[in-house]
């Protein structure tokens, strides 16, 4: 049956692969071309010369760039993401909290905007023509348009300063339940909330509107089916087929307007731990989190692709049309 | 006579239907009364678009979005179907009415296995799911489909159109219904499989004794099938009889008309043109006054355009919308051709064949899954003669075409010539002269033309390319085309979307034509087209032949097209030519085994199916073809284990007939009655 599913999965792999390498020559030599030299970058411009050489020998950074490369990638390839200049330890944990916190707040956008988005695309084709579709519709399409930051800061004034509903700040006591650290979440998942709904609302919307008007539809509703189980066994999983891989491919573009609202929420994120390296020239950090961001897009990209052969046969057993 | 007492299955009283388009409301089937028996089976037979699928879906309540039932009933089993409640109407579709589509693939869900969509069915009736999967398999197993249990494991994607058709007419029987609406069944299945799946029809109809509306273009399915026809034209009901009678003495002028478009036996490019009916069907709605057909009537007069017919008797149990109906048999034929006959049948020709195919082979993959679609072919066809391809889909028809097109490259070793010099596998290594001199038409002109150019556009750019003419002159040839192959100055503009299907395909042959082709491949070319609009377009054919001497290679199931155009006709099976020969030879026998089964597979309009060879078993596969005789395997008239060991020889006659056969000529079958007059 899965003939044709382990070549196609093992060529999306060795594409991902080289995706992810790629990114990390460009990561890598876009950090090296930059500044001047890293010592300089981290002991500042007063510091004396011989300091700077100094630290650049011990950082290994008087060598060639290609062995640097190479020396970097080896760490990483055993688990060393390398030493941060700006906090003089190991990179690695800092990534893995924030990438932990960034996931949290996706999660959190996506199981609002993902029941949200798809209810409202069956809903506006079910009524396709009437006044609640025009109005999903249209409602959809402006959201979308609207940046982050802007609906941003609506939100915050609107939830955090006038209602005074939601907590103003993105992060959490330490040691809060996971109820609590859902209430400070959602402020910060809204803008993006808003901005993926309209896609996947319209997504859902068209592939309602073919499903339904297909003749397997027609052939379903002359079985003398309840047009409850027409809609849930053949229409909706036609249906929301093209809308599920929309939604995998999304939670990449997710995680780069997480860098514009982590900042503005002050949130520890991945996003917002990448803004800070930059800012501080922290290229071990930079670098590892950019790679880090990479690799999740490659890997929900690659999700977004196994969802979709699994579910579609003509994909999965690999059809003779 | 049907018991008084008992309601008719299906009856339209009146009924009209209407579509809302562009915020008109559009009559689109205008009073149609009829009634349908218990165990009768009804055949409604029209033109494209002139409501027949609307009749269906009106019957059903499963009209469009923007479609209304605007006047009338539809009754079945005696109950209002329009003022049935929602559980009433559920109950109805569940148990007693079932339909089976057109495109038995897009019928069907892409995303749930075939055991899971025919056992929910059976679900809807009450069964359990365990229950319901076995009456499922033994569903499957009565519409003859070989091992039911893996088939029901398959996803649609993974059957064959003959195969999914009959998953099809498995769910749709499942309910036992006692009114089965099949709308097209088998447009667009081979020829072969369409005969299979009208014998299972037939069979079924039997074992179930349910009542059928059979909806068809096909007149030869209809006669071959049906008690009772009723003809649709324009939304209305012109005429209705029981079939035999009907179609023997049509009384209504578009009946006849209809009649008269099929190319029949006796009938040939060089006797006389096809008859068609002229004109084009009006649009929705746009005839309001006098009778619907009027504009393309050869007896229409006054009071036709004035007064509205109404349906008269003209024999026992026949009905028709005509003031004429008594003077439909003075319609006038196509005059027969001026030189009729002197194109006499091909002989065996001397000089330069214009296509000279030796030994032409194709194998697609590599050992052990090499599939030979062509062994062995040779074949040669003469200036401004056709030869007729014909086979069952897969035979290799379609390789054989493409392999002159230079689309697939064949095995080396065969030979292909045109006019005398050899023809380079590849397209981009023949000469500009070899490219100009081979064109083709394809079966769907919509694919084949850029749908964003105008007609103008369309041709001239094919003037431009192959005969290599530029600005007044190029214009001089669009307008010389545009009327050879029967358009007018007015289609110049159009875009393809705004051009009846017959017209698009009279533009894909005015852009073969425009660099004076010495070889035209014609896939398919009236396949997808009205009987009307296929005349008009065999017409032009023959027409264009006699003018210009262009050959025809062409390939075709339907055999009225291929007896009507060929003046050679070779027959492929597995890749192997099984017979070769002059049309009206091959045609009239002794012939192949395998011809004569596809010739009494095909349907006619005289309604006789009693002489039909079956072939039993499936194709075998081109990956381990059978030893000996390819047919083997399914020959009715098989011989003995020579047939099994020993492929025959093809030895050819005087008259260049060659059949691979073990059987003596004079043992070999022949038609009942000839085919050319
Ligand atoms: N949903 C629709 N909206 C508007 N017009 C329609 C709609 N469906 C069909 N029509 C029109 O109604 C007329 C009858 O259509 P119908 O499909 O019943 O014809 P048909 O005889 O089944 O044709 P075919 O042989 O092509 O299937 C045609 O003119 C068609 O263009
Ligand atoms: S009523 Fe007149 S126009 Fe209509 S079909 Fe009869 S003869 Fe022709
Ligand atoms: S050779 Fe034998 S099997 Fe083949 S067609 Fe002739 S009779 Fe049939
Ligand atoms: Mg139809």
């Amino acid at each position: 049956m899965s003939g044709a599913l382990g070549p196609f999965l093992l060529k999306r792999l060795a594409l991902s692969l080289l995706t992810l390498w790629l990114l990390s020559v460009v990561v890598f030599f876009g950090c090296q071309v930059l500044p001047g030299d890293p010592a300089r970058a981290i002991l500042g411009p007063l510091a004396d010369p011989r300091a700077v050489a100094a630290l650049n020998e011990k950082l290994g950074s008087d060598r060639p760039p290609v062995e640097i490369y190479l020396s970097w990638m080896g760490g990483l390839i055993t688990g060393d993401m390398g030493q941060s200049y700006a906090y003089r330890s190991p990179v690695a944990p800092f990534i893995g909290s924030a990438l932990v916190n960034s996931l949290k707040l996706a999660a959190t956008v996506f199981a609002i905007v993902v029941p949200l988005g798809i209810g409202a695309g069956v809903l506006a084709a079910l009524r396709a023509g009437r006044p609640i579709d025009r109005l999903i519709s249209v409602a959809g399409l402006s959201l979308t348009v609207i940046p982050e930051f802007v609906s941003s800061i609506a939100l915050i004034l609107v939830f955090a300063v006038l209602l005074r509903w939601l907590p103003l700040s993105a992060t959490w006591p330490a040691g809060s339940g996971p109820l609590v650290q859902l209430q400070h979440l959602i402020l910060p998942a809204l803008p993006l909330v808003i901005v993926l709904f309209g896609y996947i609302a319209r997504m859902t919307r068209a592939g309602m509107v073919e499903a339904l008007s297909a003749d397997y539809t027609r052939t379903a509703i002359l079985k003398g089916l309840p047009w409850r189980t027409v809609l849930s066994r053949h229409v909706l999983r036609n249906a929301l087929l093209p809308t599920i891989t929309v939604i995998a491919a999304q939670m990449g573009y997710a995680l780069g307007g997480l860098v514009v609202v982590e900042s503005l929420f002050r949130y520890q994120g991945i996003g917002s731990l990448v803004l800070g390296a930059a800012r501080a020239k922290d290229f071990a950090m930079l670098q590892a989190g950019i790679l880090t961001v990479g690799a999740f897009f490659v890997v929900t990209t690659l999700l977004a692709d196994i969802v979709t052969t699994l579910l579609d046969p003509r994909l999965r057993t690999g059809g003779r049309r | 006579m049907t018991d008084l007492a008992v309601p008719p299955v299906l009856r339209l009283d009146d009924m009209s239907v209407s579509y809302r388009i562009r915020g008109r409301a559009v009559p689109v089937l205008s009073q149609v009364n009829l009634s349908i028996a218990k165990g009768e089976v009804y055949g409604l037979v029209g033109e494209s678009g002139s409501g027949k699928s609307t009749v269906a879906l009106a019957v059903q309540r499963v009209l469009p979005a923007n479609g209304r039932l605007s006047g009338g009933r539809a009754l079945i089993n005696g109950r209002d179907v329009g003022a049935l409640d929602r559980a009433a109407l559920l109950q109805m579709r569940a148990r007693e009415v079932a339909m089976v589509f057109q495109d038995p693939g897009r019928a069907l869900n892409p995303s749930i296995t075939i055991g899971r969509q025919v056992a929910e069915a059976f679900e809807i009736l009450g069964a359990s799911g365990h229950e319901a999967r076995r009456r499922a398999e033994e569903m499957l197993t009565r519409v003859r489909i070989s091992s039911p249990a893996r088939v029901m494991e398959r996803y649609p994607h993974q059957l064959s159109g003959g195969m999914q058709q009959r998953v099809v007419i498995a769910m749709a029987l499942a309910k036992d219904p006692s009114l089965l609406i099949l709308d097209e069944p088998t447009t667009g299945l081979d020829a072969t499989i369409e005969a299979e799946i009208l014998d299972l029809v037939d069979t079924l109809r039997r074992e179930f004794g349910a009542s059928i509306l059979f909806i068809s273009h096909n007149l030869g399915a209809i006669a071959g099938l049906c008690d009772r026809v009723g003809v649709l034209y324009a939304g209305r009901l012109v005429e209705e009889g029981p079939v035999r009678d009907l179609f023997a003495e049509p009384r209504h002028p578009y009946t006849a008309g209809l009649l008269r478009c099929l190319p029949r036996p006796g009938l040939r490019k060089d006797l006389a043109p096809l008859d068609t009916i002229p004109g084009f069907p009006p649009a929705p709605g746009s005839i309001t006054a006098g009778c619907v057909f009027a504009p393309r009537c050869a007896l229409a007069d006054e009071t036709c355009r004035t007064i509205d017919p109404p349906l008269v008797a003209t024999g026992a149990g026949r009905v028709s919308r005509c003031h004429h109906h008594d003077r439909v048999a003075d319609l006038p034929h196509a005059e027969p051709r001026a030189a009729a006959g002197t194109l006499a049948p091909a002989g065996t020709g001397a000089g330069t064949p214009v296509l000279e195919l030796t030994a032409l082979s194709k194998t697609y993959g590599s050992a052990p899954y090499a599939v030979q679609a062509l062994r062995d072919v040779s074949l040669r066809l003469m200036p401004g003669e056709t030869l007729g391809l014909v086979g069952e889909s897969g035979s290799g028809k379609s390789t054989l075409a493409h392999a002159l097109l230079g689309l697939i490259a064949p095995d080396a070793g065969g030979g292909m010539a045109l006019d005398g010099a050899a023809l380079a596998p590849e397209v981009r290594r023949r000469t500009a002269e070899q490219i100009k001199t081979l064109q083709i038409v394809f079966q769907n002109p919509d694919s084949a033309l850029n749908r964003s150019h105008s007609v103008r556009r369309l041709i001239g750019r094919a003037i431009t390319r192959l005969g290599g003419l530029s600005g007044a002159k190029r214009e001089a040839q669009v307008t010389r085309l545009l009327e050879s192959v029967r358009l007018t100055a007015r289609q110049l503009s159009a875009r393809p979307r705004q051009l009846s299907g017959g017209m698009k395909q009279r533009v894909a042959v005015a852009r073969a034509f425009a660099g004076n082709p010495r070889l035209v491949v014609c896939d398919e070319p009236t396949s997808a087209l009205d009987v009307s609009v296929q005349a008009a377009i065999l017409n032009l054919l023959a027409e264009l032949q006699a003018e210009r001497q262009v050959a025809y290679l062409l390939i075709s199931h339907d055999l009225g097209v291929v007896r009507y155009l060929s003046d050679w006709i070779a027959v492929l099976y597995l890749g192997r030519l099984l017979e070769v020969g002059p049309a009206a030879r091959v045609l009239d026998g002794p012939h192949h085994p395998y011809t004569e089964a596809l010739l009494s597979a095909a349907p006619s309009v005289s309604g006789e199916r009693t002489g039909r060879i079956r072939l039993t078993g499936a194709i075998p596969s081109g990956v381990s073809p059978p030893a000996g005789c390819l047919f083997h395997t399914r020959c009715p008239r098989r011989i003995g284990p020579i047939c099994d060991t020993e492929e025959p020889p093809f030895t050819a006659d005087a008259h260049g007939h060659a059949i691979r056969c073990h059987l003596p000529r004079g043992e070999l079958g022949r038609s009942p009655a000839p085919s050319m007059a």
